[in-house]
């Protein structure tokens, strides 16, 4: 078994968003950088989980980035994984994206693809589907468990309202998310082993880019919070109607 | 053990940093972290923030057997492990990486206190001067926490006096056994520990090191202190009643205990300045975030001057400590390499190391608990009421600082030794003082240098720095030839001389951090200088405060006259506004929301 699950570099949770260039690029100064955390806690940790269920596993990692990515790459290998591949790119489009992975899935001949369900900064949730498509390969998002059941995945998604249990054959692209698996932190000697593991570089392979991004804008400040006293459901009232029209 | 091997021509021997100038090239400083110790460091913040600080008010009210499940998560980790040998089941990491684990646990209130008692002095002493069939029985056991180690050094009537012990030790008629009898006090883990080194007198005079295991016949405990801090810190007394110890665990050599506390203690000094800074940054954090949301006269208390002022204080404290302290380590870890070249085996390398760096270690112990005091201190004053509320994690932080400044050595007697080893080293030929206290003095009668300004990057901090030494230098070669033998019974004036050490030790490691720094660009790190600045213009006042003290109280007429002269002379620095300073620094804590650097 043969699995790959893909890393995507984000901004922490915590960083300042700000923009430079017009508003058409991320300010990236000193913010500090994290694995996308579904791609870390769920992704990530399932595959390490199905690799320890069955030692045999070869369990690699794929970034598309340039070379800054490389501590977040080296920080998912101290948590598992064999080795890690990084295609040197930092085309932002998600089809040009979905092209490198695709094009080293298919050198690779993995049995299954694990990508997260979004990355928390461009939430395009778009990479898992097309590099399924471009494999020919089917493709089951949002899961929320996955199994493998004599040599078929048994996976669980997320729907409206409850959830739906398929079932696919081998190879097959899943996007992951909560409930996949608990975060882990790597421990003293994954940390120490990462630095062993290979992390091998390769060019972009030719693909195209669909899509540019025209502008950002931050989100409109949020107006103050008014409170309304317990004993005045009149007045209440009257804001959701007149002022916030919601009602 | 290290995996660097960096030139040790240019090494500096313990203490000659004051008579030597340093290179900014080749001090090791934070920004020097490699990926991996970087790593590491985010690993232990991430556990406490997942498996701690979740259950923190539990551990303070001593959940019966929370801390040592929590241990033995830690030991999962590889947290415990970090110093021991692979071949012992542990990591082998070199000392700035397990300085880094301390640092990186140092926020974890009474859980840092426990693993740092654990991995010190609960673990080294039997490392470091254990047999090999010592070390095979216990630490594999110690370096996965399936055993917890503890010390029993202080009795009830000797704490700083450590070797005036009464606990003595007797090896019995058939001569398998030494039986021991006393009582210790004060043993952080002693609640729940398997394994102990206790410190007794054989034949009622010769200090010597014992492992003890816990469930030997003759061994008992008290009950649990009730302690202002810490409180989730297991802290008993052990008693002895003709506790029968087989002689196969004797620790060391007979009589030769005293090498064990004292160079165990050497570590446990930096490892303590590395929990207490780790434990400082968070409560600067905390503290930023508050003063951000707390609003008072429609604004948020962070834009009062009086608040950004301790702010950037806060900022200014930790960051300078921090680049002693790698500084140090940095030492220390070349200097168990060299060792370990000349042929040295890993423990002796490591504790020659230490001890080489001895005065740093006590300085930095110093430093370390009272930066991390200063913080909690105004913490709690930045949360007003709030602070002085349970319910507010700067009250713990509070509490659970105050009793750095007492163990490892108390900060007075830390204080003393820095002084006292100086002039040890000095009287060895180890350390050449006197030359360069003479040379001081002939330029006191000299025509005073009003030479052109130096030129270069930094050309005038750096020669503040060189006259700070020198102020040290007249001041402690003064008194020592004057007072002589006597200098021991002046306190004060050893006070004063330590401060003085400690305050240009602090400012001279920021200096070369800064100038280290510098080809980033000045404008990249204008933070970083704004804070070496401020830190330099206190450090010259303050060098100037405790000279004139001991100065005046040893000197009189033309001597005392001219040697506040030139007091003055080596502690005259450009007018600063430090004002600005400290506000560049604290609006930088307040956009980031934390401590940032
Ligand atoms: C919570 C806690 C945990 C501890 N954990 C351990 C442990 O695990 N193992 C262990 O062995 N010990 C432990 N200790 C003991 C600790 O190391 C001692 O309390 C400390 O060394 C001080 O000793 P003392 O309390 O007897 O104070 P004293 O020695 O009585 O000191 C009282 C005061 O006198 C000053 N003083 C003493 N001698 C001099 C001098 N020569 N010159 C100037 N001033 C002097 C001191 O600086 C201090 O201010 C712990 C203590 C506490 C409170």
């Amino acid at each position: 078994m043969k699995i790959l699950v893909c890393i995507s570099k984000t901004p922490d949770t915590t960083a300042k968003i700000a923009f430079s260039d017009n508003n058409t690029k991320f300010a990236e100064a000193g913010v500090q950088w994290i694995i996308n955390p579904y791609d870390e806690w769920y992704a990530l940790v399932r595959a390490i989980e199905l690799k320890e269920a069955d030692p045999s596993t070869v369990l690699h990692l794929v970034n598309v980035g340039g070379a800054d990515s490389e501590p977040i790459i080296r920080k998912a290998l101290a948590l598992g994984g064999d080795e890690a591949i990084r295609v040197n790119s930092d085309n932002a489009d998600s089809f040009n994206i979905a092209s490198q992975i695709a094009a080293i899935a298919k050198d690779g001949a993995y049995d299954l693809i694990f990508t997260g369900k979004e990355t928390i900064d461009y939430n395009g949730s778009s990479i898992g589907g097309m590099v399924a498509e471009l494999l020919d390969l089917p493709y089951i998002s949002h899961a929320v468990k996955f199994d493998l059941e004599g040599g078929k995945a048994v996976v669980v998604r997320e729907i409206e309202g409850g959830e739906e249990t398929d079932k696919a054959a081998l190879p097959l692209v899943v996007s992951c998310q909560k409930g996949m698996a608990e975060q882990r932190i790597p421990n003293m000697k994954g940390i120490m082993g990462a630095r062993t593991k290979p992390l091998k570089v390769t060019e972009p392979v030719a693909a195209e880019t669909l899509t540019a991004v025209a502008s950002f804008d931050l989100p409109p400040a949020k107006a103050g919070v008014k409170l309304v006293p317990a004993d005045n459901p009149e007045e209440l009232v009257r804001l959701l109607h007149e002022e916030a029209r919601v009602i | 053990m290290s995996t660097t091997t960096s030139t040790t021509a240019n090494l500096l021997k313990g203490g000659e940093w004051l008579i030597k100038e340093s290179s900014a090239f080749d001090t090791y400083t934070p920004e020097d972290f490699n990926e991996e110790q970087k790593m590491v460091k985010e690993m232990c913040l991430q556990f406490l923030n997942s498996e701690v600080l979740p259950v923190i008010d539990r551990i303070d009210k001593m959940e019966e057997g929370l801390m040592p499940s929590l241990m033995v998560k830690a030991g999962e980790q590889g947290l415990l492990g970090a110093s021991i040998p692979e071949e012992l089941n542990g990591l082998g990491k070199d000392f700035i990486t397990s300085t880094l684990v301390n640092e990186g646990l140092g926020g974890g209130y009474s859980f840092s206190v426990a693993v740092a008692a654990h991995t010190g002095i609960g673990t080294l002493p039997i490392l470091y001067f254990g047999t090999e069939e010592q070390k095979q029985k216990y630490i594999p056991k110690l370096a996965t926490g399936e055993w917890k180690g503890a010390y029993g050094l202080t009795e009830p009537n000797s704490g700083s006096d450590a070797l005036g012990a009464k606990s003595t030790a007797v090896l019995s008629e058939d001569g398998k056994h030494y039986i021991l009898n006393g009582q210790k006090c004060w043993i952080t883990n002693g609640g729940f520990a398997d394994v102990y080194t206790v410190f007794a007198k054989v034949d009622g005079d010769k200090f010597t090191g014992f492992i003890v295991e816990r469930g030997f016949e003759g061994f008992t405990q008290g009950p649990e202190e009730h302690k202002m801090g810490i409180k989730g810190s297991s802290t008993v007394q052990l008693y002895f009643q003709d506790c029968k110890v087989p002689v196969e665990n004797l620790l060391g050599e007979v009589g030769k205990g005293h090498i064990i506390a004292f160079n165990i203690l050497n570590i446990g000094r930096l490892k303590l300045c590395a929990a207490a800074l780790g434990g400082a940054k968070m409560a600067l954090t905390t503290t930023v975030e508050y003063a951000n949301t707390r609003e008072q006269f429609k604004t948020a208390i962070a834009n009062f001057g009086a608040i950004k002022h301790k702010l950037a204080e806060g900022a200014i404290r930790i960051w300078v400590g921090e680049s002693a302290l790698y500084r140090t380590s940095k030492w220390i870890d070349d200097k168990e390499v060299e060792l370990q070249a000349a042929g040295k085996p890993f423990n002796e390398a490591l504790l020659g190391a230490a001890e080489e760096f001895a005065i740093e270690c006590a300085i930095l112990k110093v430093d370390g608990s009272e930066v991390l005091d200063f913080i909690v201190d105004e913490g709690v004053q930045i949360h007003g009421g709030n602070g002085f509320s349970d319910e507010y994690m700067i009250s713990r932080a509070y509490r659970d600082s105050r009793i750095n400044r007492i163990y490892e050595g108390t900060n007075e007697i830390n204080r003393l030794l820095t002084v006292d080893m100086m002039l040890k080293r000095a009287m060895k030929g180890k350390l050449d003082l006197m030359g360069p206290a003479m040379k001081v003095s002939k330029e006191l009668m000299s025509i005073p240098d009003f030479g052109s300004e130096d030129e270069g990057a930094f050309a005038a901090e750096l020669k503040t720095i060189v006259n700070m030494k020198k102020a040290i230098l007249m001041t402690a070669g003064a008194a020592v030839q004057k007072l002589m033998m006597s200098l021991s019974n002046e306190q004060e004036i050893l006070m004063n001389i330590a401060d003085m050490a400690i305050q240009v030790f602090h400012a001279e490691s920021a200096l070369l951090r800064v100038m280290k720094l510098a080809y980033k660009g000045e404008e990249a790190v204008s933070i970083q200088i704004d804070i070496m600045r401020c830190y330099l213009n206190d450090a010259v006042d303050k060098v100037n405060k405790a000279g004139k003290e001991a100065i005046n109280a040893f000197a009189d007429g033309d001597e005392q006259r001219m040697m506040l002269l030139g007091l003055k002379r080596f502690t005259k620095a450009a007018p600063f506004n430090s004002k600005d300073a400290r506000r560049r620094i604290a609006d930088k804590l307040i956009a980031e929301n934390k401590y940032f650097l």
